[in-house]
């Protein structure tokens, strides 16, 4: 309240207006560990942010059920759970977590350039990605799937593409599959998921393609409108991005990641977020690479 | 620098649908334009305040927003475009128009006041009037600010890049993806198609104004 | 208007049956933005979702969609213009200075940087900063806006340098100033002054282009509205839409008053605006002709 009020002023004084995301009224629903920046090996970055007492995290802003923000500001969503996790084995509460948008197109620089500490976006492991940055994870695993007007059944797969009109987001591992497997499909791209919606509803588009997860949440919104085309054709692991070589960082996320797995925190994430569409999975192995 | 030549299909593809807008949106905001400076002058003052109201508008609106109406927005009212070239046409054409409109505005207006004056005083009608003195000098004043504002919309056409049209500048976001270590090579390929327009139409738009002012 | 290049100056009667004609025109127009309403009526377009300014559903308050589009929004909008401008301002004199300067080997570069400038898309510059110089989205952002916006300001800059009377530079030549002593005492602050309405005029620009940020996944204003409309649903989109029209049209048309209002004053208080006006070279279409 106290940062929204310093915020008009600023709006109301023509300011340069630098300001910092506000919200959290919530209390807390992970606590932060009890760790301190000497509980890590020294100059390691977990010992940094645990002394720094904040991180700054990038994830999706109009993911539902992974990432999604409203204008109060506070991200909610599966991998904002996770991100809240692996703070707080830091000993960061969710307060001094800094949610950063970062989209499709853009979440390698974001990481190469320092401005988030890890990505947590529904970002699929794969090689090419790895030769820029590193992923912790998986901590799930999705798949490429079609999503099409609920009275549409031309289309069951990828194979029944050709001369459809596809919807995708730009930069995505989804679009570049369809460019590069299904060259028959005509592809159209937006730099938001929400913005391939309305054409398929209108029919301008025949059929939106991403990770099964996302598209179901978007069919559980809009049951009488949309549905989900035949089974995934990918396999999608989600991985948590971080910097290149950072492997310190890489191996002690991939602790958090299997602890969660063990004691039930994961499934209890899922289940307050996803899990009120879709059913909880087995977690996925690690992946020490 | 071989990916660049491997490319060149793509560039070419993407230069034409480039073209395509420019031209296209070009001719109809020409027309668009011009109807909409004969309503700011004409003697009918309910005319005048509805062409100068939609200049305004036109002219403090951004570009993107434009495109966002007719691509995001309108289909929501149950007005529904094809995607692709066909709003994107519309987007450009709306928002030239009211450029166009002003240049030819400000051409009829800096044509003296005596001229027309003149021609009425020897006895030639309206249409001769307009015809032969207005008209022609009107012309010259206005072609070269009307070549600005072409060269201003050929450039404009990259927004369609954000919406769903895979021109120039589209062609070169996604080639720079598929070819990371040649960033610079491919947006530079992609800057020469825009700058084989532009440049060129500057240059001729600055020799016609000299010529003018000369003439004068 | 009395006095117009178009046609006579009207007697009595025509005069009548302009003024019958315009109201009747004037009525037609009225009858259609009439029948738009209604239409928008008949679709349902003025239901409950309005509502999202007042009472926003999904346990968001109203001051959360406001704060996030005012002040996140057009915050993010204002920064990216107010950093850029500045920067713009500092390279376009450097470029106005070097193209105006007598030396052909210094003339010549400063041309062809400002041709490449001018001859790009705004749009493609981000790009650049983006992908091929690795700026963050804010600063790719910044660095089309400055770039671009600098190479226009030059060739503004530079017109207003050739508009001032040579008296003046032969007066500071006569007590001995150096050329960049000129430059810098007598010629520039004149300039300024002379080119303030169309150096505000192009911040108008600068400020609409920001929107492009948009494209290049900075978040301002237009992705601001996006992420709202993302997280309300589809039917939010109109309202939302009209808001973010109206912030700009506010702030476009505020900033473009000005810029009149300035150029006004300057006139009035016997500055040469007028006469360099009419010395500008036509094409520069920010500088709007003045009509008889």
């Amino acid at each position: 309240m106290r940062q929204r009020t310093t915020g008009w002023i600023a709006l109301a004084a023509a300011a340069t207006l630098t300001l910092s995301a506000c919200g959290g009224d919530d209390t807390p629903s992970v606590e932060p560990s009890d760790v301190e920046a000497a509980d890590f090996p020294e100059g390691s970055t977990m010992a940094q942010l645990a002394e720094a007492g904040s991180i700054t995290i990038g994830t999706k802003f109009d993911q539902p059920l992974f990432g999604l923000v409203g204008p109060d500001n506070v991200p909610i969503g599966f991998d904002v759970e996770i991100g809240k996790m692996i703070a707080a084995e830091l000993g960061i509460g969710e307060d001094d977590i800094e949610w950063t948008e970062t989209v499709s197109a853009n979440r390698e620089p974001f990481i190469q350039e320092g401005q988030v500490d890890i990505v947590v976006a529904t970002y699929t492991i794969n090689d090419e990605r790895k030769q820029v940055i590193d992923f912790a994870g998986p901590y799930y695993v999705a798949g490429q799937a079609l999503m099409v007007r609920a009275d549409d059944d031309s289309i069951t797969g990828p194979d029944d593409l050709a001369g459809k009109t596809v919807c995708s987001v730009d930069g995505s591992t989804p679009a570049g599959n369809i460019e590069a497997n299904y060259p028959d499909a005509e592809l159209v791209t937006f730099a938001a998921y929400t913005d391939c919606l309305d054409p398929l509803r209108n029919g301008q588009v025949d059929a939106v393609t991403t990770d099964n997860v996302i598209l179901a949440g978007y069919v559980s919104e809009s049951p009488e409108d949309f549905q989900i085309a035949g089974e995934q054709f990918t396999e999608e692991p989600y991985g948590i991005g971080l910097a290149l070589g950072d492997d310190e960082f890489r191996t002690f996320i991939n602790d958090v990641l299997e602890a969660s797995f063990e004691d039930g925190r994961w499934q209890a994430a899922w289940e307050s977020t996803a899990g009120e569409v879709l059913d909880t999975p087995e977690p996925p192995a690690v992946d020490r690479y | 620098m071989d990916s660049v030549i491997e490319s060149l299909p793509k560039l070419w593809d993407g230069f034409t649908t480039t073209l395509f807008l420019a031209v296209v949106s070009g001719v109809l905001s020409l027309v668009v334009g011009t109807v909409l400076a004969a309503f700011r002058v004409s003697p009918l003052r309910s005319l005048r305040i509805i062409g100068a109201t939609i200049v305004e508008i036109g002219r403090n609106t951004p570009l993107t927003l434009v495109f966002v109406f007719f691509v995001f927005i309108l289909p929501t009212t149950g007005y529904i475009l094809p995607l692709g070239r066909v709003p994107a046409v519309i987007a450009l054409t709306v928002y030239t128009s009211a450029f166009v409109c002003e240049a030819v505005r400000s051409g009829i207006n800096s044509v003296g006041v005596g001229q027309a004056e003149a021609a009425r005083a020897i006895g030639l009608g309206t249409v001769q009037t307009l015809s032969l003195v207005v008209i022609p000098q009107a012309l010259r004043t206005v072609v070269p600010p009307l070549i600005n504002v072409l060269i201003a919309l050929t450039k404009n056409t990259s927004v369609a890049a954000g919406f769903a049209v895979v021109e120039l500048t589209a062609t070169g976001r996604s080639l720079a993806r598929d070819f990371p270590t040649d960033v610079l090579w491919m947006l530079g390929g992609v800057a020469f198609f825009y700058l084989v327009i532009t440049i060129p139409a500057g240059t001729i738009a600055g020799a016609i104004e000299r010529r003018v002012v000369f003439s004068r | 208007m009395s006095g117009n290049v178009l046609y006579d100056a009207p007697g009595p009667r025509t005069l009548r049956i302009e003024r019958i004609a315009s109201i009747a025109v004037g009525v037609l127009i009225v009858g259609f933005l009439a029948w738009v309403v209604v239409g928008m009526i008949d679709r349902g377009l003025f239901n409950e979702r309005w509502a999202i300014f007042t009472d926003p559903p999904r346990g968001q308050s109203a001051e959360d969609v406001w704060y996030s589009l005012l002040v996140r929004g057009l915050g993010a909008t204002l920064r990216a213009a107010a950093v850029a401008a500045p920067i713009a301002l500092a390279l376009a004199f450097v470029l106005a200075i070097l193209r105006t300067s007598g030396l052909k080997l210094v003339r010549g570069p400063a041309v062809a940087i400002i041709e490449l400038l001018r001859g790009m898309p705004v749009l493609l510059m981000m790009f650049f900063g983006l992908l091929a110089f690795g700026l963050t989205s804010f600063e790719a952002v910044v660095f089309g806006l400055a770039l671009y916006n600098a190479a226009i300001v030059a060739e503004i800059l530079r017109a207003g340098l050739a508009a001032l009377p040579k008296g003046q530079v032969e007066a500071g030549t006569a007590i001995g100033l150096t050329r960049w002593q000129t430059l810098r005492i007598i010629q520039l602050p004149q300039v300024v002054r002379l080119m303030l309405p169309s150096l505000i005029s192009q911040f108008v620009v600068l400020l609409k282009d920001s929107s492009l940020g948009f494209i290049v996944g900075y978040p301002e204003l237009l992705r601001t509205m996006q992420l709202n409309y993302s997280f309300f649903g589809d039917q939010y989109r109109l309202p939302l839409f009209v808001a973010v029209l109206a912030v700009y049209l506010i702030v476009n048309v505020t900033l473009s008053r000005l810029a009149v209002y300035i150029d006004r004053r300057l006139s009035e208080r016997g500055q040469h605006a007028k006469q360099a006006t009419v010395l500008l070279p036509a094409g520069l279409d920010v500088v709007e002709t003045k009509g008889p």
